[in-house]
């Protein structure tokens, strides 16, 4: 377990003072001035032997990502974007950082900044964080006050930062997506190559990292990466922040090492499963847009990038979504899907399309209203989404229809049998709109 | 160059070449929707998927990936593509199955039915049966003007429509609205398009959503028998395809010709078709105690000779119209040349260019595909969108690229590009003469009709070749001396001369009243002609010049008959025939040789042939097609040396109403239409 003074977000529940003093009490801004002097090149090492990855769930290493900033060109500045765009259901970690920690991020946007040569950082914050972004422009505004940040800053490095309110669109929180909405246009992925390291926002070099990577920043560089790379397995290193929903006694947001067992994960922090251990049918472990994953296979899994994928899901977000046998697996699935058609963004073919097909055949089935040979057809047509569109959406969309498919055929085909058993006239309920 | 193995073929391409253009060149068939050469990759339909050897274990949308790109392999091994292995097969069946899922069943009605892009892709590259068993998705249709009919069902969102309305057409008409399978493409509000060349949506459409709405349901695509022409709507000689069915022409669409029209072509160009048809003159007429009688050709013959007879030669004149090719306007001037006539003019808008100052004088030097390579544009008495839709959009397709600054001295209409506003008249280009010279290498200086065609357009000639000069317009290598002009027939008409001769009168002269006894209207329908001369007018359409005539003899409109027309850039280019005029109304050559013969001075010919025969005699430039012959070495100082007084007066564009400039034009109900809403925008715009 995860000893407090170990912890980066000591201020997660909000207990202590938000602003400016209580940031500084905490340790943020302690000798910023001695971090930099040490020049950008030890940062990014050090960010790189850390091995933090990306915190927004496709797991890609900070460290690497940064130095793939080319050299600064004054025709095309440099830019940092935070992705604050937190939509992922079951996802709610960088909310508490930004309301409740905010200097972190701050901090930590001004030293990646610094390393990767940019003066200025936009953080596009989701629409519906209203007050989140409040907290955070209150915060930027004392950090410009106490000339921790601004042109003329007390640590010499010119940084400006900026907070964009998001409309609402959960692809925008797909990295290019939120680049062109970020340049007032509609949000949709853009087509990689190139990437936003060469020709990112305005068409300049650009790096989207998440929240939780940056505000992870300065405690890594100030404790060392050897401090940081002890937590957890090989190659997924580092401390993590869970939030677990679902179906346990206590839900939280809880800072854990990464690769903790997922039963100690919920045993310490959320008081055990609603009905025990036994009770548990499957488990989501990294927001909305992972395959399910059953209880057997979870119960000892170690939580982190690579167990994960090996169960063939993964971390995504650490949103771990718990449920018990009292859920209707299809039903929830058909719900998430019904998600994923509300808000692909219509750019693709495979997704646009076949995101409302995958909706209205997973919700006929979750009444038992099909064949048994359509649950082989949706597989195959997930299959047919899945890899063939511009960002990686159509991936997300399909992936909880096929875990659902891989884990719980059987439930699908009971139901059907049950339903051909005793048919009805009745509508097929929207368990999307119903949910609304 | 970077090499790479194409299905096992090996073949070396630009690095900048896309993987649909490298596979294209392997000879590698690669469906695609919203991919189209002349629009930015959207890479959205996902239709061109290939497979990449050693590349990511999902295939890459090639319209969208660079050649270079791609990783050579481990040994330097040039990178694989494969378009025919499994994976890339599933793909497309794959995206297919999603196009059709929403697709309505409706081909059997549908407009686009044999020339659909989904139909044929469908057929090649498709799953054989519909596994979709839900209800498919309706969506309103949309008004989106007059031209387009929407029938939004069967989009497949591929944008081309919106990619062409922001990018070529500059006016950012059409969008999307709603996300994911709710995306809607739209006017937005509903309202109709503002471009001139809103017309090629409907052939950028993919599939039967956007189609020519004067168009609908009269015609399938095979039953049309398709005739390659030129377009005479402006000076451009855009390159068409007049499509028609028996004796009646269904539709007119573009063709590719790179150096002219690209691939676009003008909404005159395209829905002018119903004017051929509405208003035309397809008998003689003779006026008799001010009415207008039908009669029969001979005996409209004996009208006019019973007046020429009497005319002295110097009371006898032509004016030669618009439309009109260069094969009718030689035989009309050598008809008038054997009645000892001197008083002739194919400029009825009064435009002060001559012959005699030498073709470079006239004609649009850099050519049109000179804009491409052009680093400077100044714009004087011109308005390109209303005069040359198509040319303009060229000339904001250079602008996007950059590097590009542009000056406009005239009206300040909205171009479709920024310009920098330098004035409104003579003054500004006497001011822009004084200025030191650009540092540019390809400038251009477009004069438009706008500033010659007015009492001291003479002058502004001179001028604007003053102006020209100080800034370095005209090089060694690069004449960047431009004159727009606005009439198909202009150029053709300034090559052969058709211009007063010694002591004789120009156009605006002709037209007073008592200046002539006989005059001779060749399709001249844009010149007030007063009370007093006898005229003969023929042409085409009963507008104002037949209105005017004392004799109507019935001609053939630009579909009907073979002819030669020379574009702006002096390029000679032929016309073919697509149909036959109606009645008897004939080809126009023939009815002067004919009427010769009563006059009793006969034309040398006795066929077109004969007749072009002695056209290269004369001008052998006209006979070499599709060429623009090299002009005489053009002295810009000796143009500009030859100044005279000029007026006040500001420059404004020839073109009042880019809808209604011809005869033919004024016939079409369509026209009329988009006329009625252009007007309603412009007072919209007042507000």
């Amino acid at each position: 377990m995860l000893e407090d003074k170990d912890r980066i977000f000591t201020n997660l529940y909000g207990f202590g003072d938000w602003r400016l003093k209580g940031g500084r009490a905490r340790g943020a801004w302690d000798n910023t001035k001695k971090l930099i002097d040490k020049d950008k090149d030890w940062i990014i090492n050090e960010m790189k032997a850390s091995g933090l990855r990306g915190r927004g769930g496709a797991g890609f290493p900070t460290g690497l990502k940064w130095s793939f900033m080319p050299k600064p060109d004054p025709a095309r500045p440099s830019y940092l974007v935070v992705n604050a765009d937190e939509s992922e259901p079951g996802t709610c970690k960088d909310r508490e950082i930004m309301r409740n920690d905010p200097q972190l991020l701050i901090e930590g946007c001004f030293l990646a900044c610094f390393a990767m040569r940019a003066h200025v950082c936009y953080i596009y914050i989701r629409g519906e964080y209203v007050l989140e972004g409040r907290r955070l422009e209150a915060a930027i505004a004392e950090a410009y006050a106490a000339k921790l940040i601004g042109k003329n800053n007390v640590h010499g490095w010119p940084f400006d930062i900026y907070v964009h309110s998001g409309a609402g669109a959960y692809i925008a929180g797909e990295e290019t997506a939120l680049l062109e909405s970020l340049e007032g246009k509609k949000g949709m992925p853009r087509l990689k190559p190139p990437f936003p390291a060469n020709m990112g926002l305005y068409g300049c070099p650009t790096t989207v990292n998440n929240v939780e990577s940056i505000a992870a920043a300065p405690a890594i560089l100030r404790r060392g990466a050897a401090w940081f790379a002890s937590f957890g397995a090989k190659n997924n290193s580092g401390t993590k922040l869970f939030c677990v929903s679902g179906h346990v006694n206590k839900p939280c947001n809880v800072e854990e090492a990464m690769s903790i067992p997922f039963r100690e994960l919920i045993e310490r922090h959320c008081g055990g499963v609603r009905g025990g251990f036994d009770n548990l049918l499957a488990v989501i472990p990294g927001g909305s847009s992972v395959p399910c994953v059953p209880a057997h296979e979870i119960i000892d899994a170690a939580m982190d990038f690579d167990t994960l994928q090996k169960l063939k899901s993964g971390l995504g977000t650490a949103a771990v979504i718990v449920m018990d046998k009292s859920t209707d697996i299809v039903r929830a699935i058909a719900r998430i899907s019904y998600f994923y058609k509300h808000e692909s963004c219509g750019q693709c073919t495979p997704c646009r399309e076949g995101t409302g097909w995958l909706w209205r055949v997973v919700s006929r089935m979750a009444e038992g209203r099909a064949q048994r040979r359509e649950i082989d057809m949706l597989l195959e047509v997930t299959t047919q989404i899945e890899g063939h569109t511009i960002c990686a959406f159509g991936d997300a969309a399909a992936w909880p229809v096929q875990g659902l498919i891989r884990h719980f055929r059987q439930e699908i085909e009971q139901r059907i049998d049950q339903y051909a058993a005793n048919p009805h006239p009745e509508p097929v309920r929207d368990f999307g709109v119903a949910a609304e | 160059m970077n090499r790479l193995i194409v299905d096992g073929i090996e073949i070396d391409v630009p690095p900048e070449y896309t993987l649909l253009q490298a596979c294209e060149q392997a000879g590698a068939e690669i469906p695609r929707f919203c991919f189209h050469e002349r629009l930015s990759i959207a890479g959205n339909c996902r239709m061109c998927l290939v497979e990449v050897e050693g590349g990511p274990p999902k295939p890459s949308a090639s319209c969208a990936v660079a050649v270079k790109d791609l990783r050579p392999g481990p040994n330097g091994e040039p990178p694989v593509v494969l378009t025919k292995s499994l994976m890339v097969k599933k793909a497309r069946e794959g995206v297919m199955e999603f196009l059709l899922i929403n697709h309505p069943l409706d081909c059997p009605i549908c407009d686009q039915g044999g020339e659909c892009d989904l139909q044929d892709q469908a057929m090649a590259f498709g799953f054989h049966s519909s596994r979709y068993i839900e209800n498919k998705r309706a969506v309103e249709d949309k008004y989106i003007g007059p031209l387009v009919r929407t029938s939004m069902n069967r989009c497949i969102h591929c944008t081309r429509c919106v990619r062409f309305t922001a990018e070529v057409a500059g006016t950012g008409d059409m969008g999307a609205t709603g996300r994911g399978e709710d995306m809607e493409i739209t006017t937005y509000l509903e309202t109709a398009m503002r471009s001139e060349l809103q017309g090629n949506i409907a052939d950028l459409c993919p599939v039967g959503a956007l189609l020519p709405k004067p168009y609908t349901f009269k015609a399938r695509s095979w039953e049309l028998v398709k005739t390659e022409s030129i377009d005479v709507m402006d000076a451009l000689g855009s390159a068409i395809r007049i499509d028609t069915r028996g004796r009646e022409v269904m539709r007119i669409l573009p063709r590719i010709n790179d150096s002219v029209n690209e691939e676009w072509i003008s909404d005159k160009t395209r829905e002018i078709v119903d004017g051929l048809k509405t208003k035309r003159l397809d008998r003689p007429f003779v006026r008799e105690n001010g009415k207008l009688r039908e009669t029969s050709w001979q005996a409209a013959f004996q009208a006019i000779a019973a007046k020429t007879g009497q005319a002295p030669p110097e009371r006898i004149g032509a004016i030669a119209g618009d439309l009109c090719a260069v094969e009718e306007t030689f035989a009309l001037k050598l008809l008038m040349q054997s009645l000892g006539a001197v008083s002739l003019d194919c400029r009825q808008d009064g435009a002060k260019l001559d012959p005699s100052l030498g073709r470079a004088s006239y004609i649009f030097n850099p050519a049109i595909a000179g804009i491409d390579e052009a680093d400077g544009l100044m714009i004087v008495g011109s308005n390109p969108r209303k005069e040359a839709p198509v040319l303009n959009a060229r000339i904001r397709k250079r602008w996007l690229r950059g590097g590009f600054p542009i000056g406009v001295i005239g009206e300040k209409a909205d171009l479709t590009y920024e310009y920098n506003y330098l004035g409104a008249g003579p003054e500004t280009l006497a001011a822009v003469a004084e200025r030191p010279p650009a540092i540019m290498q390809k400038p251009i200086f477009l004069i438009g009709q706008g500033a010659l065609a007015r009492e001291d357009g003479r002058a502004i000639l001179a001028l604007a070749a003053t102006a020209a000069h100080a800034l370095g317009v005209v090089k060694e290598k690069w004449n960047g001396f431009s004159i727009l002009h606005t009439a198909a027939a202009r150029v053709g008409g300034l090559d052969l001369g058709f211009v007063p001769g010694q002591s004789g009168l120009d156009a605006g002269s002709l037209a007073k009243s008592g200046a002539l006894d006989v005059l001779f209207l060749l399709g001249a329908d844009e010149i007030a002609v007063e009370p007093g001369a006898f005229v003969v007018y023929q042409g085409t359409h009963g507008d104002r010049g037949a209105a005017r005539a004392d004799v109507i003899l019935p001609g053939a409109a630009y579909t009907e008959k073979s002819g030669t027309y020379v574009n702006t850039e002096g390029r000679v280019q032929l016309a073919d025939r697509a149909n036959f005029p109606p009645g008897d109304a004939r080809e126009d050559w023939a009815i002067l040789r004919a009427l010769s013969d009563v006059l009793g001075h006969k034309l040398p010919f006795d066929s077109l042939k004969a007749l072009r025969a002695c056209l290269y005699a004369v001008h052998p430039h006209l006979a070499k097609f599709d060429e623009i012959t090299a002009n005489d070495r053009f002295d810009i100082a000796q143009l500009a040396a030859s100044g005279a007084a000029h007026t006040r007066a500001p420059f404004v564009s020839t073109i009042a109403d880019f809808y209604l400039t011809n005869p033919i034009a004024r016939a079409s109900e369509v026209m009329a239409e988009c006329s009625a809403l252009a007007e309603g925008f412009a007072r919209e715009a007042a507000e």
